[in-house]
């Protein structure tokens, strides 16, 4: 239905970034090819053009990055904590600077509106490299005993829902601490990692401290099975979690796991209902939903059922979908053919079990991967997409009762990362949130991240902590 | 014609059949409401889309004077910018109404005859609303019967917060019965009520004693219209159509300068209330510097340049 | 009369499972001896069966034991030193048999033991405010952190430090209010079991701890492969067998805490590290708002 105020385009600029026609990979301080001579090409997803091709490494490159870390870990360790200090905040003034540059180059490489990457990710990337840097010096005084010791070469595998920002959450703390890192980015979004590369030399950061590898699942693998690997942090899956956790048995590597969800958002009757439904658009609709601490179950209370999803679909119908280089795109590309299939898929099973899809009605653009905003009610605990991570614009409507069936309903999942409350009672935020298992528990908001805050999961969803004081430990030897 | 929507008749059954309806409305959460408003304040609105936006602002403002030392020559000069805004482009748009005094409202309405630019007046005892209602009332009927097509009451802020709800509302309909044809614009002080529950509730006052239009505000306190406040009560008139039918208007007033901020409210119209509310029928904006910025913003749009204020006129 | 002509009353070493004393489903038993081979008494040698039932018996005691406040799980926990103090005799004797010590060492261990419950009934009401707290989020929320206890632990007591070994892993595991299935050593049960009894009596709910003996490797792989159970203490296990439970545990992601060295000084000052090895971070976000709506601006 077209709008009398129908907004003209309104895109951001190209011409910030520039984007060369081929990148290697970032080994001690150098871009280099991989040793052998591979290469793949990085496409936009909401356009399937090719952006550019980069190095993939193999497990040669592996070896030669962790080496390079090894190498600089002697030095890097034994400065003072003050030094390492400025070069992350040096890090976090220039990621500042080129911020528009960065949002742009993460819009195209990922497919996200400019708006998200705009707003959300590059003050969190900055905003996370500052605070971990104002701790280097004060590593005496977290709460981990005197002089807490670095582990050593971190390998750090990263997904591509937020490229830029898991790299800050990965290599903040891990430098301010004092060890050194090689990460490998997700292969659909290899291009902000080598961007950032550039920002370490500009920092003059120390050749070797920090090495990318663009590459896949083989050479992030090799990474983490690397015996000269210290510690091992990854983002992802949770079937690739569990084979790194099996993979690390019987080694000393201390692993920290960020796996999937499937966050329960539980909307109780006296909610603040407009605020809910916010809350609620933003818990699934945020990045396309492809966010592992994604609202993605909504728990509605039964006696406001009705009220919620009329003001939920109405809600829905107003987001703008389209290219995600224009301003006031809401929701932009499913990163890759392969995401996109996924979902489609997991939508597939649930309309086959059942379950009613209802899919905002909005225009897919021809080209690049699109997936409408899609809910799906007269859904019980039973059906896939009700148990299943979609990582995708996929919500799964369920009711509930009382409060003791919203909390089982909640925790009936063998994850446990995220969970919403929504009611203007005190008390009863406090009693659920004190029920929930879920490492993050947002009442009355949702998808709120800071640097200061530590985020991770229970159960299935991994372990360890990043963010905030509890982040450093996963870096020390304690 | 019923006072009351038929669908909440109960509601005001009584001050605490009043008192049960408006504690029973969903709250409000204040970092949520400001982060939506601030969020869809973050919308690009570029070219012939700004150029729409522009021109149904201008058609949407209460060109308002509201000072001790209004003069008929002041209100003149106000209404002849009203009808005519920007002198070197006759395809500007005119506002939608001068709002006035009621001592003005003549005045304005001399001036105003013919030029389909409606006469607004402000009554019971503006802007504080501290009279007695037979005073208020008469306030009301000097203004409809100098010829104002529109009349902008507050409510009484000390009744409502000290709870009594019903003699706000049977206020309302007081001020109501005495517009006769005119259209009755309910301001409730939302700086004064200071919560957003609060004004969630007084706008469903408002609406179920038969407001044709809810009102931020006076222009006369430090916080005026926001766009929080102001997507609050969009909501309130969305919900409101949603259950009844009938559709009310919303106009924020004071504080409101620029272009920018103005498109920002457009933009909260078109996401939260809808369409429908795209019309000077049901959105004002209560200002008077604004109408320069939105010429001098038009004057850009269609020259390329931008303009200066040696290029619009002062009144 | 003289002690000489009576005859003493043996022990029959039983389990403790949920508040109560089975033998071992499979009726199987072995013998346990001391330093120098002499037999010391029959112990039960549980079953996979018994290892499941005992995790059923740990997680049915969770919601209670984590839902109880700190102030009043600390008091359990300082009932316990409470309890062992009276039965000092009686361990000191095990302790010395099972791990070959003279009486005097002994007592020094056990007494290190009953201290050791002190420490971490110290410790319930506080890990909260030194592994938790407000973080200062750039943006209008009240964002609090707190630490929440994991769930069922299997825990694998250490091999040699039959008392004091056992309490170091035991005490930190429920102090924060996760419940525990406990493997004992295999070679020096008897602390163990008998520990069980003073646990029985000291206010600790049942199934809060589960006392297993038998052989380790048994009991531990259906414990690490099981999937209602939330983490694992590897310290009893040798390498081969740790790297091996580690990869069981990982199906489920347990949280596992790898063995320390086998000769591990278990009189050394304990820090918090097994505390938080079986806690988990919770975050806690709010809006705080303003007081009123003419606080907001553009």
């Amino acid at each position: 239905m077209a709008s009398a105020f129908e907004y003209a385009p309104a895109p951001e600029s190209r011409s910030v970034v520039d984007i060369a026609p081929s990148y290697g990979l970032f080994i001690d301080g150098e871009f280099t090819e991989a040793a052998e001579g591979k290469v793949f090409k990085t496409v936009s997803p909401s356009s399937e053009e090719v952006l550019s091709e980069v190095a993939r490494a193999g497990a040669a490159d592996v070896d030669r990055a962790v080496k390079a870390a090894r190498k600089a870990f002697e030095k890097w360790s034994a400065l003072p904590g003050s030094e390492r200090a400025k070069y992350l905040f040096r890090i976090a003034r220039i990621i500042q600077e080129r911020s528009r540059e960065l949002a742009v180059l993460e819009t195209l490489d990922n497919g996200k509106p400019i708006k998200e990457t705009r707003d959300a990710d590059l003050p969190l990337v900055a905003a996370h490299f500052f605070y971990y840097a104002g701790w280097a010096d004060k590593l005496d005084h977290a709460g981990y005993g005197a002089n807490p010791r670095p582990l050593g070469v971190a390998g750090q595998v990263i997904p591509w829902n937020f490229p830029l920002l898991m790299l800050a959450w990965k290599i903040a703390p891990a430098l301010a601490t004092g060890n050194t890192v090689v990460l490998k980015p997700a292969e659909t979004t290899p291009l902000s990692a080598l961007f950032f590369a550039d920002i370490c030399r500009q920092a003059g950061l120390p050749k070797g401290v920090v090495n990318i590898l663009t590459g896949y699942g083989d050479a992030g693998e090799a990474l983490v099975s690397h015996p000269d690997v210290d510690k091992v942090a990854f983002t992802g899956s949770t079937a690739v979690g569990k084979a790194i956790a099996r993979s690390v048995a019987g080694t000393d590597k201390k692993v920290t796991l960020e796996l999937g969800g499937k966050g329960a958002n539980i909307v109780f009757d006296d909610a603040p209902i407009d605020q809910a439904v916010e809350g609620i658009v933003t818990g699934i609709f945020f990045n396309q939903g492809q966010v592992c601490c994604a609202g993605s179950r909504l728990l509605v209370q039964e006696s406001v059922q009705d009220e919620v999803l009329d003001a939920l679909k109405r809600r829905l119908s107003t987001l703008r979908l389209g290219d995600p280089l224009d301003k006031n795109t809401d929701i932009g590309a499913i990163n890759s053919s392969e995401q996109l299939a996924r979902i489609t898929s997991l939508v597939e099973t649930g309309e086959a079990e059942g379950a009613e899809r209802w899919s905002a009605p909005c225009e897919l653009p021809s080209s690049g991967y699109w997936f409408a905003p899609t809910l799906f009610t007269n859904v019980t605990q039973a059906h896939t997409v009700a148990r299943d991570e979609i990582f995708g614009p996929v919500l799964s409507v369920l009711s509930f009762r009382t409060p003791d069936e919203a909390v089982a309903k909640a925790n009936n999942s063998q994850y446990g990362l995220s969970a919403g409350i929504w009611t203007e009672k005190g008390s009863r935020i406090l009693a659920v949130a004190n029920k929930l298992r879920a490492g993050v528990v947002w009442a009355n908001t949702f998808n709120k991240f800071d640097p200061t805050s530590p985020f991770g999961g229970y159960k299935e969803s991994g372990y360890g902590r990043e963010g905030g004081r509890h982040g450093l430990e996963a870096y020390l030897d304690v | 014609m019923p006072t009351t929507a038929p669908a909440f008749s109960d509601a005001t059954a009584s001050d605490s059949a009043l008192r049960r309806f408006l504690f029973g409305l969903p709250g409000v959460d204040a970092v949520g409401l400001e982060a939506r408003a601030a969020s869809l304040g973050t919308r690009s609105i570029k070219t012939t889309a700004k150029a729409y936006a522009i021109d149904l602002a201008i058609s949407m403002i209460d060109l308002t004077t509201l000072e001790g030392a209004d003069t008929p020559g002041k209100v003149r000069a106000l209404a002849a910018k009203a009808v005519n805004p920007d002198p070197t482009d006759r395809t500007t748009p005119r506002t939608a109404a001068v709002c006035v005094y009621p001592d003005m409202a003549a005045t304005a309405a001399a001036a105003l005859a013919g030029s389909g630019v409606k006469v607004a007046s402000v009554a019971t005892a503006f802007p504080a609303g501290r009279a007695a209602l037979d005073v208020k009332l008469a306030d009301v009927r000097d203004a409809v019967a100098a010829g104002a097509d529109e009349i902008d009451m507050v409510i009484d802020r000390g009744a409502f917060l000290s709870g009594r709800f019903l003699k706000v509302y049977e206020e309302i309909l007081a001020v109501k019965a005495e517009c006769g044809a005119a259209r009755l614009k309910v301001i409730f002080e939302t700086g004064e009520l200071s919560t957003y529950d609060n004004i969630r509730r007084a706008s469903w006052i408002g609406m179920l004693a038969g407001a044709d239009f809810i009102k931020t505000s006076t222009g006369k306190v430090a916080t005026n219209a926001t766009p929080a406040n102001t997507l609050l009560m969009l909501e309130a008139v969305r919900d409101f159509r949603a259950q009844t039918g009938v559709q009310i208007g919303v106009k924020p007033a004071g504080g409101i300068r620029t272009t920018k901020d103005a498109v920002k409210f457009l933009v909260l119209v078109n996401e939260t209330a809808g369409e429908d509310w795209l019309d000077p029928h049901w959105f004002r904006f209560g200002a008077s510097s604004l109408l320069n910025d939105l010429l001098m913003q038009r004057q850009k749009l269609s020259t390329g340049r931008y303009s200066g204020p040696d290029y619009v006129t002062v009144d | 009369m003289s002690d000489q002509n009576r005859l003493g009353v043996f022990k029959t070493y039983k389990l403790y499972v949920g508040g109560k004393f089975p033998r071992s489903e499979s009726g199987r038993v072995y013998e346990v001896t001391d330093s120098k081979g002499q037999w010391l008494a029959n112990a039960p040698q549980s079953s996979r069966k018994d290892a499941r039932d005992a995790v059923v018996a740990a997680r049915k005691a969770f919601g209670g034991w984590s839902g109880a406040t700190a102030y009043n799980r600390g008091q359990v926990l300082y009932r316990v030193a409470e309890m062992l103090e009276g039965r000092k005799d009686q361990f000191v004797r095990e302790v010395a048999a099972s791990e070959g010590l003279s009486k005097s060492k002994a007592a020094a261990v056990v007494d290190a033991a009953i201290d050791r419950w002190v420490w971490y009934a110290g410790w319930t009401d506080k890990i909260g405010q030194i592994s938790g707290g407000a973080n200062p989020v750039a943006g209008p929320f009240f964002n609090l952190s707190t630490p929440e206890p994991t769930g069922v632990v299997a825990v694998l007591a250490p091999r040699k430090s039959s008392l004091l070994g056992l309490v170091s892993v035991i005490a930190p595991v429920i102090a924060t209010g996760n419940t525990a299935v406990v493997v004992a050593s295999a070679d020096a049960p008897l602390p163990a079991l008998s520990l069980g009894e003073v646990l029985a009596t000291s206010d600790v709910p049942g199934g809060v701890v589960n006392i297993l003996s038998g052989v380790t490797a048994e009991l531990a792989a259906p414990l690490a492969a099981h999937q209602d159970v939330n983490a694992i203490d590897l310290t009893g296990a040798d390498p081969a067998l740790a790297k091996e439970l580690e990869i069981a545990a990982a199906d489920n992601l347990k949280r596992v805490l790898r063995p320390g060295p086998v000769d591990a000084d278990w009189a050394a000052s304990p820090g918090t590290h097994r505390l938080t090895a079986f806690l988990e971070t919770k975050t806690v976000w709010h809006p705080t708002g303003a007081l009123g709506a003419a606080g907001s601006s553009y």
